[in-house]
C-alpha cells in the first residue's frame, strides 16, 4: 500500500511553508530517518525526514513551491514491490481521508483583512506609498534602522545572533551589525536582563529580546525594581533607556507555562511604558519610538501575528507616538476596545456585527501605558456602549481598568454596563478544543456587543 | 588571606603608601564612621525613617578600593551604601539630607537611605534587592567595554548576596565576555542574622569564581593598605582586558543589620574583640603615630574637623525642607 508524504507542521504556529529543496528524486529508495527535503517555515529552514521505508514513486510538489499548506500531499511513497503507477493510484484515495490536520485545529484566524484604514488615524500623510510586509519584517526593519542611526543601540538575548532569532525577528542583524552589537546570551534571563539594565544606566540603549515574555518572569525584578523605578529613586538623575521585547500571550498548543498574556501586569507599573501593537505598521513605528524613548519600554509582540501581512508606509523614517490609539473602524452603536492580537478577533467581530446591522467603532489602544483615555471616552460618549477585548485573564485586566475609568468619567453616557471579553480564568490547557475554549473569540465579542446593545 | 602588618613592619614607604595618603585614608574612614554614628543618632530621634543600614566597621573596604580607582571608574552597591557614597566623594550634606528625606538630598528625598545615585561621581546606587546590583555592575562594565575605554566597575555585595543565583549568572557572562568588573564581596560574616557558616557549606566565597574561570582572593578587609593593594591588582587585571576579578573582603559590621536589629545572633564579646583587635581606623592611627607621621594633636585636629563636617551635614539635613508636594509626580518618566 502506497502512502502519501504530507507537508509537515514544523512549528506550533506553522500553517504553510515553502518546499525549498528535494533531497531525493523519483525512484529513490528511502529508509526511515533519511532526510527527504528542506522545508522553509516562517521561522527557519528545516530538514524533513522519512518516517517509513519505501521508494519515492512520485513527487507531487516540485521544489521551490511556496505556500504549501500543512498536510498537503507532497510525494507518494511506494512499498517494496509496488510499482510507481500503482502506488500513485492507491495513494490518491486515502489522502482524502487523512487524519484531521493537527495544525489546522490550532490554526489562527485567517489572515487579517487588508484593513480599512480609517481616515481618523493619520499616522502617515495621505498618498504615502505603502508596501506589504509581515509583522516580523516590520520589527526587524525597525531594529535595523535604529541600529544604523545610533551606535549605542544593541540587541541581546537568547539565539538572537547566530541562530538568527528563535522566531527570525533578528534575521540578518548579526551579518549587518556584527557580534559586538548582536549578542547571544546564555539562558539566564535574570542575569542578562540585569546586565542590560546596567548597560542602559551606563549610557547604552539595549534591546533585550525575551524568547517569550513567559521567561521574563525570571527577570521581572530587574524590569520593575531596577529599570522602572531608578529614575524616580534617583530624583531624576539616572534613567534607564531600554526596550524589553518578545512574543507575549498564547501561541498555539504550547500549554500553560508558555501562553500567558502580561499586558495588564506591566501596564500597572509606573515608570514603564507598555506597547502592544497589532498591525505591522504599528509594530514598526512603535518599536522605533520605543528604541528612541529615554525610559524602559516593555514591547509585547505575539507569535501568531509575526507572519501576518499588513500595509506599511514606505517612508524613510516612520514612527508612531505612544499614547495615541487608532480607530480602525468608525461606528455609532457600540465601542469595541482592544489591542494586540485581540484586535483580530475584534475586527472580525465588527464585520459580523455589521452584517447584523450593528455599527461597531473599533479602537486599537496600541500602547497601554501611556493609555489614550480620551479617544476611548470620546467614542463611548458617542456610542454609549462599550466592550473591551483582550486575551489575558479577567481579574485585574486592562478591560477592568477601562471600565472603571469609563464609569468615573462617562457614567451618564452609558446605556449599558461595560463588558470585558477576556481569556477564561484558567491556566492555558493543551488540548486543542480546550485551548480554543480558553481564548477570547470573535463570537464572544459579538455576543458581548449584542448584549450591550440589548439585541 | 593577607595578614595584618604590625605597626613595626608597616613602614609607610614599604607599603607603597605616602604619609599624605595614609592621612587621607584616616580622614576618609573617620568621616564614614562619624557620619554613620550621627545617622544612627538621627534615626533614634525620628529624623531618619524606614530602613537604615550602617557601615560602621567596614570603612577600610571602600576607602582602600577608592584608592585603587581612577576617574571614570564606576561603583554600584547594595542598600548598605552610605560609606560607598562618602568614599567616592559625594557630599555628606546631600547624603544626610536624603536620609532625612529632604529636598537637599541626592534623590531630592525620593530615594532614601537605600537609593541614592550620583552621575557626577559615577555612583550607580544604592539597590535594595539583595544581589540585583551585581548584574547591574557587570552591565556598567559592559557599557565601558562597548565604548572602548579602560574604566572598571566595582560591584559590591555582601556574603548574603553571594548566595543569590543572579550573582553566578553574572559571573558566567562577565567572564565569557571579559567584562572589566571587580566583584567585591564584603564578607561581614552575617547576612542579617544568619552567619556565613549557617548559610553555606563552602565558606570561601571568592573560591566560587573558580567554576567560572574568574580569579580572586581573600583580603583582610580591616586593613586599608591590604585592601588598596588587592584593589590595584584586581583593577590592573580588569583594565588589561582580562575580564573580571573577585575580591572577598573579610570585614565586620559593628552595628546590627539595620537600626531595628538587636543583633542577638552574636555575642557582645565577639564584637568587642574585633573592635579592639582589628579596627581599621585604629590600625591606621597606630601606623601614623608609630611611624612618626602624625602626633596625637594632629589626629585630634582631624577628628575635630570631621566632627564639624558631620555636624554641618546633620544641620543641613534638618534644615533642608521636605520635598514640594508636586515632587510626588515628577521623575516617573524622562
Amino acid at each position: 500500500m502506497a502512502t502519501d508524504i504530507l507537508m509537515p507542521a514544523l512549528s506550533p504556529t506553522m500553517e504553510e511553508g515553502t518546499l525549498a529543496k528535494w533531497l531525493v528524486k523519483e525512484g529513490d529508495t528511502v529508509t526511515s530517518g533519511q532526510i527527504l527535503a528542506e522545508i522553509e517555515t516562517d521561522k527557519a529552514t528545516m530538514e524533513f525526514e522519512a518516517v517509513d521505508e519505501g521508494t519515492i514513486a512520485k513527487i507531487l510538489v516540485p521544489e521551490g513551491t511556496a505556500g504549501v499548506k500543512v498536510n498537503t500531499p507532497i510525494a507518494v511513497l511506494a512499498e517494496d514491490g509496488e510499482s510507481a503507477a500503482d502506488a500513485v493510484q492507491s495513494a490518491a484515495a486515502p489522502a482524502a481521508a487523512a487524519p484531521a490536520p493537527v495544525a489546522a485545529v490550532a490554526a489562527a484566524p485567517a489572515e487579517a483583512p487588508a484593513a480599512p484604514v480609517s481616515k481618523a488615524s493619520a499616522d502617515w500623510p495621505e498618498g504615502t506609498p505603502m508596501k506589504t510586509m509581515t509583522v516580523r519584517e516590520a520589527l526587524r526593519e525597525a531594529m535595523a534602522e535604529e541600529m544604523r542611526a545610533d551606535e549605542n543601540v544593541y540587541l541581546m538575548g537568547e539565539e538572537v545572533a547566530e541562530y538568527q532569532g528563535a522566531y527570525k525577528i533578528s534575521q540578518g542583524l548579526l551579518d549587518e551589525f556584527g557580534e559586538k552589537r548582536v549578542i547571544d546570551t546564555p539562558i539566564t534571563e535574570y542575569g542578562f536582563t540585569g546586565i542590560a539594565v546596567g548597560a542602559a544606566m551606563g549610557g547604552l540603549r539595549p534591546i533585550v529580546e525575551f524568547m517569550t515574555f513567559n521567561f521574563a518572569m525570571q527577570a521581572v525584578d530587574h524590569i520593575i525594581n531596577s529599570a522602572a523605578k531608578t529614575l524616580y529613586m534617583s530624583g531624576g538623575q539616572m534613567g534607564c533607556p531600554i526596550v524589553f521585547r518578545g512574543p507575549n500571550g498564547a501561541a498555539a498548543r504550547v500549554g500553560a507555562q508558555h501562553s500567558q498574556d502580561y499586558a495588564a501586569w506591566y501596564a500597572m507599573i509606573p515608570g514603564l511604558k507598555v506597547v502592544m501593537p497589532y498591525s505591522a505598521a504599528d509594530a514598526k513605528g512603535l518599536l522605533k519610538t520605543a528604541i528612541r524613548d529615554p525610559n524602559p519600554v516593555v514591547f509585547l509582540e505575539n507569535e501568531i501575528m509575526y507572519g501576518r501581512s499588513f500595509e506599511v508606509p514606505d517612508l524613510e523614517d516612520f514612527t508612531i507616538p505612544f499614547g495615541k490609539a487608532r480607530i480602525w473602524r468608525e461606528g455609532t452603536d457600540v465601542t469595541l476596545v482592544s489591542f494586540g492580537i485581540g484586535m483580530s478577533h475584534t475586527l472580525e467581530a465588527a464585520e459580523k456585527l455589521a452584517a447584523e446591522g450593528i455599527a461597531a467603532e473599533v479602537i486599537d489602544l496600541r500602547t497601554l501605558r501611556p493609555l489614550d483615555y480620551d479617544t476611548v471616552l470620546a467614542s463611548v460618549m458617542k456610542t454609549n456602549r462599550c466592550v473591551t477585548v483582550e486575551e489575558g485573564w479577567p481579574v485585574g485586566a486592562i478591560g477592568n481598568h477601562l471600565s472603571a475609568v469609563i464609569m468615573e468619567r462617562a457614567f451618564d453616557y452609558l446605556d449599558a454596563p461595560v463588558i470585558n471579553v477576556t481569556g477564561k480564568d484558567v491556566p492555558m490547557p493543551y488540548a486543542a478544543n480546550l485551548e480554543k475554549l480558553a481564548l477570547a473569540t470573535s463570537d464572544d465579542v459579538v455576543a458581548a456587543a449584542k448584549s450591550v446593545c440589548y439585541r | 588571606m593577607a595578614t595584618r602588618k604590625t605597626p613595626e613592619t608597616a613602614a609607610v614607604d614599604g607599603a607603597n603608601v605616602s604619609k599624605d595618603d595614609l592621612l587621607k585614608y584616616y580622614r576618609e574612614m573617620l568621616l564614614i564612621r562619624r557620619f554613620e554614628e550621627k545617622a544612627g543618632q538621627l534615626y533614634g530621634m525620628g529624623l531618619i525613617g524606614g530602613f537604615c543600614h550602617l557601615y560602621i566597621g567596614q570603612e577600610a573596604v571602600v576607602v582602600g578600593l577608592e584608592a585603587a580607582a581612577k576617574e571614570g571608574d564606576k561603583r554600584v552597591t547594595s542598600y548598605r551604601d552610605h560609606g560607598h557614597m562618602l568614599a567616592c566623594g559625594m557630599d555628606p550634606k546631600g547624603v544626610m539630607a536624603e536620609l532625612t528625606g529632604r529636598e537637599g538630598g541626592y534623590s531630592r528625598g525620593k530615594g532614601g537611605s537605600m537609593h541614592m545615585f550620583s552621575k557626577e561621581k559615577h555612583f550607580y546606587g544604592g539597590h535594595g534587592i539583595v544581589g540585583a546590583q551585581v548584574p547591574i555592575g557587570a552591565g556598567l562594565a559592559f557599557s565601558d567595554k562597548y565604548k572602548g575605554n579602560d574604566n572598571v566597575t566595582f560591584a559590591y555585595f555582601g556574603d548574603g548576596a553571594a548566595n543569590q543565583g543572579q550573582v553566578y549568572e553574572t559571573y558566567n557572562m562577565a567572564e565569557l565576555w571579559s567584562l572589566p568588573v571587580v566583584f567585591v564581596i564584603e564578607n561581614n560574616q552575617y547576612a542579617m542574622g544568619t552567619s556565613v557558616k549557617r548559610s553555606t557549606k563552602s565558606t570561601t566565597l571568592f573560591g566560587r569564581g573558580v567554576a567560572f574561570g574568574i580569579p580572586g582572593e581573600q583580603v583582610d578587609g580591616m586593613d586599608v593598605l591590604a585592601v588598596k593593594a588587592a584593589g590595584e591588582k584586581a583593577v590592573a587585571h580588569c583594565r588589561a582586558g582580562n575580564g573580571p576579578y573577585i575580591l572577598e573582603m573579610m570585614t565586620y559590621r559593628y552595628r546590627g543589620h539595620s537600626m531595628s536589629d538587636p543583633a542577638k545572633y552574636r555575642t557582645r564579646e565577639e564584637v568587642q574583640k574585633i573592635r579592639e583587635e582589628r579596627d581599621a581606623i585604629e590600625h591606621v592611627r597606630e601606623l601614623l603615630i608609630s611611624g612618626g607621621h602624625a602626633t596625637e594633636d594632629d589626629l585630634k585636629a582631624i577628628d575635630k574637623e570631621i566632627k564639624a563636617t558631620v555636624s554641618d551635614a546633620a544641620e543641613f539635613s534638618k534644615e533642608s525642607p521636605e520635598p514640594a508636594l508636586s515632587e510626588l509626580w515628577t521623575d516617573i518618566y524622562a
